[in-house]
C-alpha cells in the first residue's frame, strides 16, 4: 500500500472531483453528440456551431487531466475559460435563431445559415439549445468544483 | 464507495458504447431509407436525359453528375472502366444535380455541345480540366467556354443554344427529380433503380456486378 503517495486514486473522490467529474461527463457527451449529429446523421453544420465545437472539444480532452492523478484546479480554470465564452456563444446563437440578434450582424451568410433551424425535436429542443443547456451545466459544475476546491 | 478510476474508466466504457450503438441504429435506419430511395422509378429515367450504350442494356447505372464536384471528376474515369468492362450489358444515364451555384450555365453549355453531337467529349474536357473553370468551387462560366473552345465546337452556336429555355428547363427537371430521389451529394448512382448502400467505388461495382449475375 502506497500510504504516503495517498492518491485521490485510492480514496473515495471528494465532492469536487465529482464535480469536475461530472462536467467531464458532460463535455464528452456534448462531444460525441456532436461528432454523430455531424458525422453520422450528416447534419449541416453552421459557423456559430462550429466555434462551440472548438470550446466543447478540449473540455472532453482536458478535463481528465485534472482528475488523476489528484484533483488538480488548475484544470478547473481551464475548463471554466473554456465554458464560459462557450456558453456567451452559444447564448448568441440562441439569439440569432429566435431572432434577437438582428439580421445585420448576422455571422454567416454563406453555407448553412446559423438561424435555420435542422432540427426540433418534441417541438422545442434544438441544438442551441441544447448547447446553451450543456455549458450553463459545465459552468456550474465548474465553478462548483472551483468553489468545493478551495484550500 | 467506487474508486474514481473505475468511475472513470467505466463512464469512458459506456460513452462509447452509446456511441457505437448510436451510429449502428443510424446506419440500419440510413440503409433501410436507402431502399426506399427509389421510390419515383419515373424520376430516375427521363426522355431527355443523355445516354452511353445500348437502349435495351441488362444494366442501367443513372448517374446524378455535378460538372463543379471534385468526386465526380474523379470517378468518372472509374465508371468509364466499368462500362468498358461491359459494354453490351451496361448503359450509363446522365443526371444532372446542379448543386454548386452557377453550375447551371456550364450545364447548359455541356448540353449546348450536344446539339453539336459532342456532349460527351465537352463533359469529359470539363471533368479533366476542372480546377481550371472552377477555382475554389467556384464554377466560371467564362473559364469552361474557354476549355470547351478547344475541343472543336462552334462557339457562335453553342452560346446561342446554350441560352435556349429548353436547356434550362432540362435542367430544372433534372434538379426537382434529384430532389425527389433524395439526391443530396453527388456523384449519386442508382443502378437498375437501386441506390448504393453506402457511398464509394467498390459499393458501386459491387452494385453492378449484383445486377449483371441476375439473369
Amino acid at each position: 500500500m502506497r500510504t504516503k503517495m495517498n492518491t485521490l486514486t485510492d480514496n473515495p473522490p471528494s465532492a469536487a472531483w465529482l464535480l469536475l467529474f461530472l462536467a467531464w461527463l458532460v463535455a464528452a457527451t456534448a462531444t460525441l453528440s456532436a461528432l454523430f449529429l455531424g458525422e453520422i446523421v450528416g447534419l449541416p453544420i453552421c459557423s456559430m456551431c462550429w466555434y462551440q465545437r472548438i470550446v466543447m472539444f478540449p473540455l472532453a480532452i482536458i478535463l481528465p487531466i485534472g482528475l488523476f492523478p489528484d484533483l488538480d484546479r488548475r484544470l478547473i480554470r481551464a475548463g471554466l475559460a473554456l465554458a464560459v465564452p462557450g456558453l456567451l456563444l452559444a447564448l448568441y446563437h440562441q439569439g440569432i435563431v429566435s431572432g434577437i440578434v438582428p439580421e445585420r450582424i448576422q455571422p454567416c451568410r454563406q453555407g448553412v445559415p446559423c438561424s435555420e433551424t435542422v432540427v426540433s425535436w418534441f417541438g422545442f429542443v434544438t441544438i442551441p439549445l441544447l448547447s446553451i443547456v450543456a455549458f450553463t451545466t459545465l459552468v456550474v459544475l465548474l465553478g462548483a468544483a472551483l468553489y468545493r476546491s478551495r484550500s | 464507495m467506487i474508486k474514481p478510476k473505475t468511475l472513470f474508466v467505466g463512464a469512458i466504457a459506456l460513452l462509447l458504447f452509446g456511441f457505437f450503438l448510436a451510429v449502428l441504429i443510424q446506419t440500419a435506419e440510413r440503409e433501410s431509407q436507402s431502399s426506399g430511395k427509389a421510390t419515383h422509378p419515373e424520376a430516375l429515367v427521363r426522355m431527355h436525359a443523355p445516354a452511353l450504350g445500348r437502349p435495351d442494356a441488362q444494366v442501367t447505372i443513372v448517374e446524378f453528375i455535378d460538372p463543379a464536384c471534385g468526386t465526380c471528376a474523379a470517378l468518372y474515369p472509374a465508371v468509364k472502366e466499368i462500362l468498358a468492362q461491359h459494354p453490351d450489358q451496361l448503359r450509363l444515364v446522365l443526371r444532372y444535380a446542379p448543386f454548386h451555384p452557377g453550375v447551371d450555365q456550364v450545364i447548359a453549355l455541356v448540353e449546348a455541345a450536344r446539339r453539336q453531337d459532342r456532349l460527351w467529349p465537352a463533359l469529359e474536357v470539363l471533368l479533366a480540366t476542372q480546377e481550371r473553370w472552377t477555382p475554389n468551387h467556384r464554377p466560371d462560366v467564362e473559364q469552361a467556354r474557354r476549355v470547351l473552345a478547344g475541343i472543336g465546337l462552334d462557339m457562335v452556336r453553342l452560346a446561342a443554344d446554350a441560352a435556349d429555355p429548353a436547356i434550362a428547363a432540362l435542367i430544372a427537371q433534372d434538379a426537382a427529380d434529384a430532389r425527389l430521389l433524395g439526391v443530396e451529394k453527388t456523384p449519386e448512382f442508382f443502378v437498375n433503380g437501386r441506390p448504393l448502400p453506402s457511398f464509394g467505388l467498390k459499393q458501386l461495382q459491387m452494385l453492378v456486378a449484383e445486377e449483371l449475375a441476375r439473369r
